[in-house]
């Protein structure tokens, strides 16, 4: 870890302007940031206009209007949906095109990620920290707005690193694999997507869930960001320098 | 906090830019070059699956107890011209599926001949394009057997599917390339769920395509033509809501 400021000693509090910046978000995990957050959002936006073509889910191999639906959902407003106005073939080609920059971008955020050694050292949860005891005391931290460790202020605490394992190792697999489900060609390539989604019109709910999920994590990320200190966040995932916060709270 | 951007000023820029992206989308597709880029994942998608698939791997077959208890009909429900009531109304006695285009010998086809032939049984899963599926039990004749039995020519690329329903006065088309023409699951359908296809579900012959979405699966089936280039069909999209609605022509995802 580089920084600009000599390390903190005795001095610091003494000259509280002296603000200690350390380089915490790698180019690779700031590219990825950016380009995925575009193309979630593009996702979610023509996935809801696609959504509105029939907006029922079910479970099993098949289901169409004579079936059961689990879940009936409203009709997503052009506000919320890419393209405003209901045009179906829009909605597929940005959906589809963007799939593809999710998914290989996933993958090349991966293989990044294990080459500059961000998953091992910034992503690796250690048992220690799942036990109760520890995610208690997270818990309690988050309550009081305390979110980074003063001895390790460039450490994902607990709750986010798994926030952050959980969307990147499961969600958007998730998204992904329950997406190439619902492929008729993809099911012909590759038959066990519907063994392990447990069929398409199953995998078209896991998708609606897992997109519920991902709307979730932004929801919290988001407002973390803005609770934490939005603007040297949104420095750091720009620049990868972030200045640690004066401690403690 | 005394600096130029204040917390308050960030997260209201932050929504109004999301705001403006969602709306920037639209105006996006309007722009010639981004339509094209965007259009593009159709091909990228098609050679991504094509590279990762057999030629002939299968989609997935079903077993009885597995088909949907009503399987609905979608897009055309009878075509109602006074020629195909006409065909109704003497059960298809009249029929005949031409084969023509790019073939050595252009064939005419009565149905009860076609009803004849080596058939294929399949129950497979009809994924429409909406994004419900039902899955029933098709059975027809390969449609290779009668393209190889009309002669089609080594130059053709491409088959073109004509029906009997109109939609705004155009008949209804489409197309598939040689890869899914041939492939072992793709049959004309005179029969369906153990009986002869209904006027909803395009009696008296439908194309199943089984790796591709619902709209690709041509009802009412009049006319087959091998062609090299989809260009003066239609208005050249290789199908009638490709034409119409930018619907995808390699439909399968």
């Amino acid at each position: 870890m580089a920084s600009h400021a000599e390390p903190l000693d005795d001095t610091v509090d003494a000259v509280p302007e002296e603000r200690f910046t350390i380089f915490r978000h790698r180019l690779a995990t700031r590219l990825w940031h950016w380009l995925n957050a575009l193309t979630i959002f593009i996702m979610i936006g023509s996935g809801l206009g696609i959504l509105n073509a029939h907006p029922h889910l079910y479970w099993g191999q098949y289901g169409a209007n004579f079936d059961s639906p689990w879940l009936n959902l409203p009709h997503w407003p052009g506000w919320l949906t890419i393209p405003a106005h209901y045009n179906l073939a829009i909605s597929r080609r940005w959906h589809l095109f963007f799939a593809l920059v999710l998914g290989f971008g996933l993958l090349a955020f991966m293989i990044a990620s294990l080459v500059n050694r961000h998953f091992q050292r910034d992503l690796r949860v250690r048992r220690r920290e799942v036990a109760p005891r520890n995610l208690w005391a997270d818990v309690k931290a988050h309550l009081a707005f305390r979110f980074h460790d003063p001895e390790r202020p460039g450490a994902y605490n607990t709750l986010q690193k798994l926030s952050y394992v959980v969307t990147i190792f499961v969600l958007i697999p998730l998204m992904l694999l329950t997406g190439l489900a619902m492929s008729p060609a993809m099911d012909a390539a590759w038959p066990w997507l519907l063994v392990v989604t447990g069929g398409r019109q199953s995998a078209r709910s896991l998708h609606f869930i897992g997109m519920a999920l991902i709307v979730g994590f932004i929801i919290v990320h988001l407002a973390l960001v803005i609770l934490a200190d939005p603007i040297n966040e949104v420095k750091s995932m720009i620049t990868g320098w972030w200045d640690v916060p004066e401690e403690p709270r | 906090m005394s600096r130029l951007i204040t917390r308050r000023r960030l997260v209201t820029t932050g929504a109004l830019g999301a705001g403006a992206l969602l709306s920037g989308c639209d105006k996006v597709v309007q722009v010639p070059a981004a339509r094209r880029i965007l259009f593009s994942g159709e091909d990228m998608q098609r050679g991504l699956q094509r590279a990762l698939m057999n030629r002939d791997a299968l989609a997935p077959e079903y077993s009885t107890a597995q088909m949907s208890p009503v399987f609905r009909s979608n897009g055309t429900a009878n075509p109602d011209t006074p020629s195909y009531n006409a065909m109704v109304a003497n059960r298809f006695a009249d029929y005949r599926l031409a084969i023509g285009g790019m073939v050595a010998k252009p064939l005419s086809i009565p149905l009860d001949r076609l009803r004849r032939l080596p058939a294929r049984t399949q129950i497979t899963r009809h994924d429409c394009v909406e994004g419900w599926s039902a899955i029933g039990q098709w059975h027809g004749p390969l449609l290779g057997t009668l393209l190889k039995a009309a002669g089609i020519r080594r130059d053709a690329r491409y088959v073109v599917f004509t029906c009997a329903d109109r939609i705004g006065g155009t008949p209804y088309y489409e197309s598939i390339d040689l890869i899914d023409a041939f492939h072992p699951q793709t049959i004309l359908a005179w029969a369906m769920n153990g009986a002869p296809l209904t006027v909803a579900h395009g009696a008296p012959l439908r194309l199943r395509v089984e790796r591709q979405l619902g709209y690709k699966q041509a009802k009412y089936v009049m006319a087959i033509d091998a062609v090299a280039s989809l260009a003066g069909i239609g208005l050249g999209k290789g199908g009638y809501w490709e034409d119409r609605v930018n619907y995808d022509w390699y439909a399968g995802i």
